[in-house]
C-alpha cells in the first residue's frame, strides 16, 4: 500500500517537475583594464553584497610558500597609503556593514554586505587595496602569528581536521591540492614580506579579478561606480599557472593518523573529475546524483543502510565538489558507532560503492534526488551571498558564470545507467585513498621532548 | 591642509548622515492563535516560492529534571518513527518533496524547522509528516538505542575538543545546581539510565499546544498560513503550561579552573552571569558589548588581543540572553605559553571598559553598525524566521523589529556605562583554561613541546 503510493508520487514528480524558478538575469560588463563585473538584481531588501574574486588560491602556490594566498588575504586588511591599517574594517562596520574574506584552493575572495546606498564605500576601499597594499614587515610578522593560531585552532587541535589534512597530502602526489589552504606551519612562519609583495603584484590586478554585485541595485549605476573606482587601476602581466595535473594513481593508498582523540574516524576518497576536468560533460552531473543517492538527506543510502540499517556508523556522509579547478576526490567519511571499528565502517562504505558499480539506482531514488535539486535551486536564492558565491566560483575557475544555469535540467537528464557508468569508471579500488584516525589516549600522551614526536602529529 | 584622519572622519560623517535618513522597511508581524490556542507569528514573503516554518517548544534541557539528556534524546527521536511510519518512511516522505527538516534541542527550547517549496503538492506532504511526528512519535526501542549511541559518540567527541571542554566546565561552574549547568547532551551515565517511559512522559508533558509557538515566513497568504499552522500543530493536545525555569544563582565568587589537554592551544573562557531575555538592561549591555567584543575585528578585545599583539585568531565577547540569565562570556584561544599574557590583556580590557565606559566615538560607530546593519540581519527568509522564532518563543512584542533601531538609537553613553557597572563585576569572574600540560602553563618555557 505504502509502496504504491511512493511510486505514484515519484511518477508525478518526474512527469511534472516544477519549472525551475528562473533567477534574475546577470548583467555582465568588462572594464578596459580587464576587470569583469557581474550584477544580479535582487530587490527583496534594500541590501547589496559586493564581492571581489581573485584567480589565486593555495593550488597556485609553489612548495615552501604554502599558505601565502591565505596570509596575504589576512594582510589585505592591514592598510594602504590612503586607508591605514584597521580603517577598512572600521569604516565598513561604522556603515552598518558586514565584511570578511575567504581563501580556497582555487580562489581568494573579499566581500562586504551593506545597505544598498553604501555600495560606493565598498568599491572605493576594494579598488584601493587591489593595487596599493602596504605590506609592512611588522604587520607580516604579527599576522603570521595570528595565522599560526588559526592553524592550531582549526587543524592541529582538531583530530578529524588533522586527519583530513594528512589524507589530502597522501591522496595527491603532484597536484597542489595535496597542500593545506592555510599552509604548513613551517611555511607560515617563514614567508617573508618580499614573498608576499611578489605574490600580491603577481595576482592582485583588475585583469585577474571578478567583481560581483548582488542586491537591490541598478546595473547601470553599478557600472558607473565601478568605472569610477576600479577603472583607473593598471593591469598586470599575468603568467599562466604552472601545470599542476595529478599523475595517474596506480593502486590504493592508505595512511594512519595517530593523535590524542576519543572517536575513531575513517576517510575514503576516489579520484574523480570535475566540470573543469571531465572527459564527458555529463559525468560530473552523474557523480553529483550519485553523491545524493548516497547522502542526499536522511533517506540517502548512507543514513538508511549504515546509520540506521547495520548501525555500523554513528555518523557518516559523502562529499563531491564538481566546481573545482583540478581533479577532485569523491569522499566518503564517518565515525564508527560505539563498539564498531574503522575497518568495519570502511568495509561498509566500500560495499555501498560496490553496489553502485553493480546495480542500477531505482527510479524512486532518482526522482527523490531531482525533487531535492529542484527545491534547492529555489532555496539558494534566499541568500544574496550564496548567489554571488556561485557566480564567483564558476567564473574564477574558468567555467564561466553561466555554466550552471541549466543545472536542474542537467541533473534531470542523468540516467541510472550513467550513474553506474561513473561508479564503474571512477569509484574503483586503484583510485582510492584511505585514511584512518587512530585515537591515542587523551591523557599523558603529550611527548616529553621533540625527539619523542611521531611523524603523525605536528606537535 | 586636513589630516588624513579628519578626511576619513568627514567622509564617515557624510555617509553616516546619509544613513540616518534612510528608513529600513521592516516587515510587519501578523499574529493569531490556532483553534487549540498555539500562538502563531507570520510574515508573508511572496518573492520566492518557498516556506520556512519553525515550531518551538518549552522543552529544552532546562526541563530535564535530574535526567540530563532527556530533552535532547526525546527531540532527536521525533523523526525516528511516528505512528506506523518508520524512520525510513519519514525520511522518504520529506526528501521526495525536497523538504528540509531538522529537530534540535537547546537549554531553553526544542525547535523543529521545516523548509519547503510553497507549491501545495510539495508543502502538504511535508507538513503532514511533521505534524504526525510531533504528535505520535513512536520512541521505538531499537531507534532509541541507536540514537542513544549517537549521542554517546557526540559526548565523546566533546572530550577531544578543548573548546567544548571549556564550555562545559564554564556552565558547570557558573550555574552550579541550576538546570542550565548541565550539557543538553547529558552524560554517558545519565543517557544510559534513560528509559522509553521517561521519553514518552517527557513528550506527553512538553510537546503540547500550551507549550508551543509557531513562526512562519514564506510565500503564503493569510488563509494559507492559518491552515499551515493548523496542519502543523492543530492536532496537539492542549496540555499544561510549563512554568519558567528557576532564577539563576548569584554570580559566584571568582574562580579559575585549569584543565590540561594535549592541545597546542589553550582555550580561555572568562565570564559571569549575564542577562535574561526580558532584562531591561539587555539592550544597553548589548550595545556596550559591541564596543568591547561583539563587532569582529573592530572591537576592543580583538584590537588588543589579535590586532596589536597577534595572540589569537579570534577574541570575542557576548551576552547570550536566555529565559533566565544566560552567560556573559569572553572567549579566545592562544598558544599554551601565551596564556598568562592573553589572560591579563583580556581581564584588563574588561576592567577598563567597565570602569570608564566606551569612548563616545566608538559607541557611535558600534551603534551605526547595529542600526545600519539591521536591514542585513533580516534580509532573507531564513534569517527572518529565526528572528520570528525568538520573538515568538520569548514572547517579545510584535513591534520588536520595528522598534529595534529606535531602541538602539535612544540609549545614551551614560546608560551603557551605568548598565555595565551595575551588571558586570570584573572582580567576580569565572575563568576556564583548557589546554597544555598538567603543570601551570606559565612554567612552560617558550618553544618547549606543547608550546
Amino acid at each position: 500500500m505504502r509502496k504504491n503510493r511512493l511510486v505514484v508520487l515519484a511518477f508525478w514528480l518526474t512527469a511534472s517537475p516544477l519549472a525551475a524558478l528562473a533567477a534574475a538575469p546577470v548583467h555582465e560588463f568588462t572594464l578596459d583594464n580587464g576587470l569583469k563585473i557581474l550584477v544580479r538584481q535582487d530587490h527583496r531588501a534594500p541590501v547589496v553584497v559586493s564581492q571581489v574574486w581573485y584567480k589565486v588560491g593555495s593550488s597556485y602556490e609553489p612548495s615552501g610558500l604554502t599558505g601565502i594566498s591565505h596570509l596575504l588575504e589576512h594582510l589585505m586588511f592591514k592598510g594602504t597609503p590612503d586607508t591605514p591599517g584597521g580603517e577598512f574594517s572600521r569604516l565598513i562596520a561604522a556603515n552598518g556593514g558586514d565584511e570578511n574574506a575567504f581563501t580556497s584552493r582555487d580562489y581568494t575572495a573579499y566581500f562586504q554586505t551593506l545597505e544598498k546606498e553604501r555600495l560606493e564605500l565598498s568599491f572605493r576601499l576594494e579598488a584601493d587595496r587591489m593595487r596599493h597594499l602596504l605590506l609592512k614587515p611588522e604587520d607580516v610578522t604579527k599576522e603570521a602569528q595570528v595565522v599560526a593560531e588559526e592553524r592550531r585552532l582549526r587543524t592541529e587541535d582538531q583530530p578529524e581536521a588533522l586527519t583530513h589534512e594528512r589524507f589530502q597530502a597522501a591522496a595527491y602526489i603532484t597536484s597542489p591540492y595535496r597542500n593545506p589552504i592555510i599552509g604548513w606551519m613551517q611555511d607560515i612562519e617563514s614567508i617573508r614580506p618580499d614573498d608576499l609583495r611578489h605574490w600580491y603584484q603577481q595576482w592582485y590586478a583588475p585583469n585577474n579579478a571578478t567583481l560581483i554585485v548582488v542586491g537591490d541595485v541598478d546595473p547601470a549605476k553599478v557600472r558607473e561606480l565601478a568605472e569610477k573606482h576600479f577603472g583607473p587601476l593598471p593591469t598586470s602581466e599575468l603568467t599562466p599557472p604552472r601545470p599542476v595535473a595529478e599523475i595517474p594513481q596506480q593502486g590504493e593508498r592508505r595512511i594512519t593518523v595517530k593523535t590524542p582523540a576519543e572517536v575513531p574516524y575513517v576517510m575514503l576518497g576516489y579520484k574523480a573529475p570535475t566540470l573543469k576536468t571531465a572527459a564527458e560533460e555529463w559525468e560530473p552531473y552523474a557523480l553529483d546524483v550519485l553523491d545524493s543517492i548516497l547522502d542526499g538527506g536522511n533517506s540517502g543510502r548512507i543514513s538508511r543502510n549504515l546509520i540506521r540499517g547495520s548501525q555500523v556508523a554513528a555518523a557518516a556522509g559523502t562529499g563531491y565538489s564538481p566546481t573545482s579547478r583540478l581533479e577532485e576526490l569523491f569522499m566518503l567519511v564517518g565515525n564508527p558507532a560505539p563498539g564498531r571499528t574503522n575497518a568495519e565502517l570502511e568495509q561498509a562504505l566500500r560495499a555501498e560503492v560496490a553496489k553502485l558499480r553493480e546495480e542500477l539506482i531505482s527510479s524512486e531514488e532518482l526522482a527523490r534526488v531531482i525533487a531535492q535539486v529542484t527545491a534547492a535551486d529555489v532555496y539558494q536564492q534566499d541568500s544574496l551571498f550564496y548567489q554571488g558565491m556561485r557566480l564567483g566560483i564558476l567564473e574564477t575557475i574558468g567555467l564561466g558564470w553561466n555554466k550552471l544555469d541549466d543545472y536542474v535540467q542537467r541533473i534531470q537528464a542523468v540516467t541510472p545507467e550513467q550513474v553506474r557508468k561513473v561508479a564503474r569508471k571512477y569509484l574503483t579500488d586503484d583510485r582510492l585513498t584511505v585514511a584512518m584516525l587512530e585515537p591515542l589516549p587523551l591523557e599523558g600522551r603529550r611527548p616529553a621532548a621533540p625527539g619523542a614526536m611521531t611523524d603523525h602529529t605536528l606537535r | 591642509m586636513p589630516s588624513l584622519q579628519s578626511l576619513i572622519s568627514s567622509f564617515l560623517a557624510a555617509v553616516l548622515l546619509l544613513a540616518s535618513s534612510l528608513a529600513v522597511a521592516v516587515p510587519e508581524i501578523q499574529h493569531w492563535r490556532t483553534a487549540n490556542a498555539v500562538p502563531v507569528y507570520f510574515i508573508p514573503a511572496r518573492e520566492l516560492p518557498m516556506v520556512d516554518a519553525q515550531i518551538l517548544f518549552n522543552a529544552g534541557s532546562v526541563r530535564d529534571n535530574g535526567k540530563p539528556g532527556l530533552a535532547k534524546l526525546t527531540n532527536a527521536l521525533l523523526e525516528e518513527g511516528a505512528g506506523d511510519w518508520s524512520a525510513n518512511d519519514i525520511a522518504d516522505r520529506l526528501d521526495r518533496v525536497g523538504a528540509r527538516f531538522s529537530a534540535s534541542s537547546w537549554r531553553d527550547s526544542a525547535v523543529l524547522s521545516l523548509r519547503s517549496l510553497a507549491d501545495p503538492r510539495y508543502l502538504q506532504p511535508a507538513v503532514e509528516t511533521v505534524a504526525r511526528l510531533l504528535k505520535e512519535p513512536a520512541f521505538a526501542p531499537d531507534a532509541m538505542e541507536r540514537v542513544r549511541q549517537q549521542m554517546l559518540t557526540a559526548i565523546q567527541e566533546r572530550a577531544q575538543s578543548p573548546g567544548a571542554i571549556a564550555q562545559d566546565a564554564f556552565f558547570k561552574a557558573l550555574y552550579g545546581n541550576h538546570p542550565y549547568a548541565t550539557l543538553p547532551e547529558g552524560t554517558a551515565a545519565s543517557l544510559n539510565a534513560l528509559t522509553r517511559a521517561d521519553l514518552q512522559d517527557f513528550h506527553r508533558r512538553h510537546y503540547t499546544a500550551a507549550n508551543a509557538v509557531v513562526a512562519i515566513v514564506g510565500d503564503l497568504d493569510r488563509p494559507a498560513a492559518e491552515s499551515l499552522a493548523n496542519a502543523l500543530v492543530g492536532g496537539l493536545p492542549k496540555g499544561e503550561p510549563i512554568p519558567p525555569p528557576p532564577p539563576v544563582p548569584d554570580v559566584p565568587a571568582s574562580q579559575t579552573i585549569r584543565i590540561p589537554h594535549p592541545s597546542s592551544q589553550s582555550h580561555i573562557l572568562i565570564g559571569q552571569t549575564g542577562v535574561s531575555r526580558a532584562d531591561p538592561d539587555y539592550y544597553a549591555l548589548y550595545l556596550g558589548n559591541h564596543v568591547l567584543g561583539g563587532n569582529g575585528l573592530v572591537s576592543q578585545l580583538s584590537q588588543e588581543i589579535r590586532e596589536k599583539r597577534g595572540l589569537a585568531y579570534g577574541a570575542y565577547s557576548a551576552f547570550s540572553p536566555m529565559r533566565q540569565a544566560g552567560p556573559f562570556l569572553m572567549n579566545l584561544q592562544t598558544r599554551n605559553d601565551q596564556v598568562d599574557t592573553a589572560l591579563e590583556v583580556a581581564q584588563t580590557t574588561l576592567r577598563e571598559f567597565t570602569a570608564k565606559g566606551p569612548e563616545a566615538q566608538m559607541l557611535e560607530e558600534a551603534r551605526q553598525n547595529i542600526t545600519g546593519g539591521f536591514a542585513l540581519d533580516i534580509a532573507g527568509n531564513g534569517k527572518l524566521v529565526n528572528y520570528l522564532g525568538s520573538i515568538a518563543f520569548y514572547g517579545l512584542p510584535l513591534d520588536y523589529l520595528q522598534n529595534f533601531i529606535g531602541v538602539m538609537n535612544n540609549i545614551s553613553l551614560e546608560q551603557v556605562k551605568s548598565a555595565w557597572q551595575r551588571r558586570v563585576q570584573p572582580d567576580r569572574l569565572i575563568t576556564v583554561i583548557v589546554g597544555g600540560p598538567a603543570a601551570p602553563a606559565a612554567s612552560t618555557p617558550p618553544g618547549a613541546p606543547g608550546a
